[in-house]
């Protein structure tokens, strides 16, 4: 059980440190040069794509790290009721 | 064998039905309760938004065939027969058989009625293409009551049926009733695009295949404690 | 088996996610769409993994309903909720997608619809699993098979209804006509299903811990 745990927290923490590669990666020229002939708008009237790309990439992020913290938490909960458990029955069968 | 117990317990519904009358009325009397609420929102100053006619139609015929799914299983489990009609040396999906045929019947009537107040309040153009339009209803009422049959039998021993059936039963039905709808705009816009309310009834056709043969299949493994 | 195979798969979901941040930005621009189009990396490689997660739910559930697996129904129950999980991100990236594309947040086309519409049948399947009371679990597997039986025909909506989402024969002419993005594609799709498979052991891993405390229970009030 200790190694899923510590499982979990590895691949929380290098999911963590891809963002981190990427931002070292040369960054993609401006979306807004030679747009012209792909939409009929001007390109000042384009939304910048860079937010986009990158909130959805965070997004991604946020949800897997809050997915395994969640996974994490429930199985501590049923940890410590395990535990609860486990010790009112040995301090039941000792009395008896 | 089969075809015979799905019979006598369709024979069955019917006959307590024809008695009472009270899942018939209680529906039918939802079904306009509904169009007359949708009526507020999509009539402006006298004139129906067109094309409303026939959402509000099918929206009527969804909820009313819920309310018609609850009441025939309750009164089921209210008389406790539910569990003598599964006791029956019989094959189980003779029983969904005949629950499904007749919910279909009882939605079927209020639908008989429905169209044509729709028709008539809405100014829709619903008999414009009579034998399409019963295609679209018949097979958007089957498929949705075969799912709807399934999960209400199941639900009976659900403390919390009664929110459950809609919130389980809407999102997987959504491909009929989009089908439904679609194909039934496609009628009675101008000019008719029949190609279209074709190919919609040939996918409703597709999906009650698809749904019927689910549920006969699962029925015996879901009903059996 | 499954503990003993645990950590290389984590080791090497993590490394292929590492890596493809750079893979996605080294691939080729579209010509049309530019950057906007990397999130197709991950927009693609999430509705693989759906695809999976949606299959395992499926067979979980039939197994479970008709052989009485109670191990089965665990695995579906997990892989149903990470399909709501993944069916999340997948609408918040095409959504993202679609205000740059299509200059608007939600547009009713049909893939859309049917994307949320799959979302709700799994949450559905959740809301069961917690308040349906007892024979929750048979209802629904119910709900993940017939799930599983529309998913097919949220795939293919888009080449039928002729409608602004891309059609999935994109995928076919991608292969042909720019093997780079092509190799990325299917490089995030695998990162994607493997990261399923990892939270999904995960998830059971809870499960079957949870069905252990409710076994003791059961034993402490024998």
């Amino acid at each position: 059980m200790k190694l899923l745990r510590c499982a979990a927290i590895a691949m929380m923490a290098l999911m963590l440190s891809a963002p981190a590669g990427w931002a070292s990666q040369p960054q993609p020229p401006p979306a807004t040069d030679g747009f012209v002939a792909a939409n009929d708008l001007p390109p000042t009237e384009q939304l910048p794509a860079g937010p986009f790309v990158v909130g959805a990439y965070s997004c991604f992020l946020v949800l897997m790290v809050g997915y395994a913290w969640s996974i994490a938490r429930r199985l501590n909960t049923v940890e410590k009721e395990m535990r609860t458990l486990e010790q009112r029955q040995s301090r039941g069968s000792s009395t008896r | 064998m089969f075809l015979k117990v799905a019979w006598l317990v369709l024979r069955k519904d019917i006959a307590i039905e024809v008695k009472t009358r009270e899942i018939f009325y209680t529906t039918l009397f939802f079904a306009v309760a509904c169009v007359l609420v949708f009526s507020f929102a999509f009539v402006k100053e006298g004139v129906p938004v067109e094309g409303a006619g026939v959402g509000i139609l099918w929206i009527a015929v969804i909820f009313s065939g819920n309310l018609a799914l609850g009441r025939t299983f309750e009164r089921e489990r209210y008389g406790e027969t539910i569990r003598a009609l599964l006791l029956v040396p019989a094959p189980r999906a003779a029983i969904y058989l005949g629950k499904l045929l007749g919910i279909v019947a009882l939605m079927s009537l209020t639908e008989l009625l429905l169209v044509p107040m729709v028709a008539f309040l809405f100014q829709a153009p619903l008999f414009s293409w009579p034998m399409h339009l019963l295609a679209l209803l018949v097979l958007g009422t089957l498929g949705f009551a075969s799912v709807g049959t399934l999960f209400a039998a199941m639900l009976m021993r659900s403390r919390t049926r009664d929110v459950l059936l809609p919130i389980l039963l809407y999102p997987v039905t959504v491909p009929v009733i989009i089908a439904g709808v679609l194909g039934t705009s496609a009628l009675t816009q101008t000019p008719a695009d029949e190609p279209m309310a074709t190919l919609w009834i040939s996918m409703l056709a597709f999906f009650d295949v698809v749904f019927l043969t689910l549920a006969l299949w699962m029925f015996e493994p879901l009903m059996t404690e | 088996m499954v503990r003993k195979l645990f950590t290389p798969l984590v080791v090497l979901t993590a490394a292929m996610f590492a890596y493809a941040p750079i893979a996605i930005a080294n691939a080729p621009y579209e010509s049309t769409m530019l950057l906007v189009q990397k999130i197709f990396y991950f927009h693609l490689a999430t509705w693989m993994a759906l695809a999976v997660a949606v299959s395992v739910c499926a067979v979980g559930s039939a197994m479970y309903l008709f052989k009485g697996h109670e191990g089965a129904d665990r695995v579906a129950f997990a892989a149903a909720e990470l399909a709501v999980v993944y069916c999340t991100f997948g609408l918040i990236s095409g959504s993202l997608w679609g205000r740059k594309a299509w200059g608007v947040w939600w547009q009713w086309d049909a893939k859309l619809t049917m994307a949320f519409m799959l979302e709700m049948i799994f949450l559905g399947y959740l809301i069961v699993r917690k308040y349906g009371g007892p024979g929750s679990e048979k209802l629904s597997a119910a709900m993940g098979i017939f799930g599983a039986a529309t998913a097919p025909f949220i795939y293919k909506s888009a080449d039928w209804w002729r409608t602004i989402h891309p059609q999935t024969s994109v995928m076919k002419t991608l292969g042909k006509n720019a093997p780079p993005m092509w190799n990325v594609v299917w490089f995030c799709g695998t990162a994607f299903v493997l990261l399923f498979l990892v939270l999904l052991a995960l998830r059971v891993g809870l499960e079957e811990r949870r069905a252990e405390l409710d076994r003791l229970y059961l034993e402490a009030e024998a």
